[in-house]
């Protein structure tokens, strides 16, 4: 697990999305942080932008939680 | 003054399976998609490939250079769709020096590709000038203004942005006026052009189109599949229809709008259900007798099943035996233009008792368990047909048609 992208991800999600930083754990998921599927899209776009890749549609839209998303964007790294 | 009756006497389209209607329909019946690699664009620079762009289209072969000069792509689209709508009927809109015509035009955006001109002569091209009739193109009431100065019609003429519902909401707003006795006859449609670079990056961004293509209800859909055109219905008083001896295609018979005002994006099965409903009572239109839906449809996941179980709540028992079709399927989503198109299809399944097909469809989804007629268009009477629109913004509209039956 790469805790560069989890703390990527979670700054954002503290910073543009106001989500209290305590909350924000690698196994919550989007819902329970108060985000919905736009949220997610604004995230993944931000995430694409500073580790330049791409993440495709069908791969987002299975993100329900900060691990996938976390694993996602780590697959599409590393490739 | 009691309500008056309101009838479709022509129609017009132009879109990815068809210049007119003729050759819309046909492809229709025959499940023929006009969904393919698009060419307005560099494709290599955006992440989805496909759309449903209108295909051999001359400008020169329909206008001069002066009326090209005038009007943006989309307004094109909606002239087009209006001319053929205004011959099929033989109606004249200029009757009573116009002032009881109306003209209401549906468009998301308006005059994009002339605005993508703009920016790229300034922002790329680093020209200091741009062309001087950018204003008059770009606007989105110049589709209706346009169709306005054409036919000598002095009535109400605007436009509605309701993004993917506004055609519904335009010939909604035309079949009201012309019931309530503020007007005799309405051209009401609209038409889109979403096909510029700036656009095609802004929905790829929003993660909701297709990589392969639209394939409405099926498991594996991915979403939608953009696409660009017009339509147009002419509509007016059974009573003038029948005293000039038209033909009637169908009737319309009731509308129904409402908002969800609860997502941007995400549709709410609440307003889509109420939007439903408010269309039946507004046609006294018994539910049973409800034989066809031309769907929103937008092969989205989460439209699709929405849309499905709407259906459900509103129809209960009689669900299963109402027939739902995505047309999208075939000739894209034309976004503001869209419902205009798909009012045509309606128009023409009534007409000539026959379900357009949902193309592309491979998986079912238990979720969409309906009748949506996969892949091959079948006969059935057709008594009551709605058409739906659930746009972004929670804005929805809902379109009852009747079939003509001679009185």
């Amino acid at each position: 697990m790469s805790s560069e992208v989890f703390d990527r991800i979670k700054d954002l999600i503290v910073t543009k999305k106001g989500v209290d930083a305590e909350k924000v754990n690698i196994d919550s998921s989007f819902e329970e942080l108060g985000l919905d599927s736009l949220d997610a899209v604004e995230l993944v776009a931000d995430m694409e932008e500073i580790f330049n890749v791409n993440i495709p549609n069908t791969d987002l839209q299975n993100f329900k939680t900060i691990r996938q998303a976390v694993e996602g964007l780590q697959k599409a790294i590393s490739l | 003054m009691p309500d008056r009756r309101v009838v479709v006497t022509g129609t017009g389209v132009i879109t990815a399976i068809g210049h007119n209607t003729d050759q819309f329909w046909n492809n229709i019946i025959n499940g023929q998609s006009g969904i393919g690699p698009y060419e307005a664009v560099d494709s290599t620079l955006v992440r989805f490939q496909n759309g449903a762009e209108v295909k051999g289209y001359d400008p020169t072969a329909y206008f001069d250079q002066k009326e090209l000069d005038l009007m943006d792509r989309f307004a094109q689209f909606a002239l087009i769709a209006a001319k053929e709508a205004v011959k099929q009927s033989g109606m004249d809109c200029a009757i009573d020096n116009g002032t009881k015509t109306a003209v209401i035009c549906g468009t998301s955006i308006g005059g994009v590709v002339s605005q993508e001109k703009t920016y790229t002569d300034l922002y790329r091209d680093n020209k200091t000038r741009v062309h001087p009739l950018s204003i008059p193109r770009t606007m989105p009431n110049s589709a209706a203004s346009n169709i306005s100065m054409h036919f000598g019609i002095t009535g109400p003429v605007y436009t509605i942005s309701t993004a993917c519902a506004s055609s519904n909401h335009a010939i909604g707003n035309a079949f009201w006026l012309i019931r309530s006795g503020i007007c005799d006859r309405a051209l009401a449609g609209g038409s889109e052009t979403p096909f510029t670079y700036t656009f095609l990056k802004s929905w790829e961004a929003i993660r909701v189109v297709a990589h392969d293509t639209c394939r409405p209800f099926s498991k594996n859909r991915q979403g939608m599949i953009l696409g660009e055109g017009g339509g147009m219905l002419a509509m007016e008083t059974l009573e003038s229809a029948q005293a000039r001896g038209a033909t009637i295609l169908a009737e319309i018979v009731g509308f129904g709008m409402s908002s969800d005002a609860s997502h941007i994006t995400k549709p709410d099965q609440v307003g889509a259900e109420r939007a439903i409903r408010l269309a039946l009572e507004d046609g006294k239109v018994p539910p049973g007798e409800v034989d066809y839906i031309n769907a929103h449809g937008t092969g989205t996941q989460v439209n699709d099943s929405m849309e499905i179980g709407a259906i459900k709540n509103v129809f209960g028992a009689h669900a299963q035996q109402v027939s739902v079709s995505s047309t999208k399927s075939m000739h894209g989503h034309i976004l503001g233009g869209t419902s205009a198109v798909e009012a045509v299809a309606t128009v023409m399944a009534t007409l000539n008792n026959i379900l357009p097909p949902t193309a592309n469809y491979q998986e079912p989804d238990p979720e969409c368990d309906l009748d949506i007629v996969p892949n091959v268009s079948r006969s059935k009477k057709i008594r009551y047909a709605l058409s739906n629109s659930f746009a972004f913004g929670g804005l929805n509209a809902v379109l009852a048609f009747k079939k003509w039956e001679g009185s």
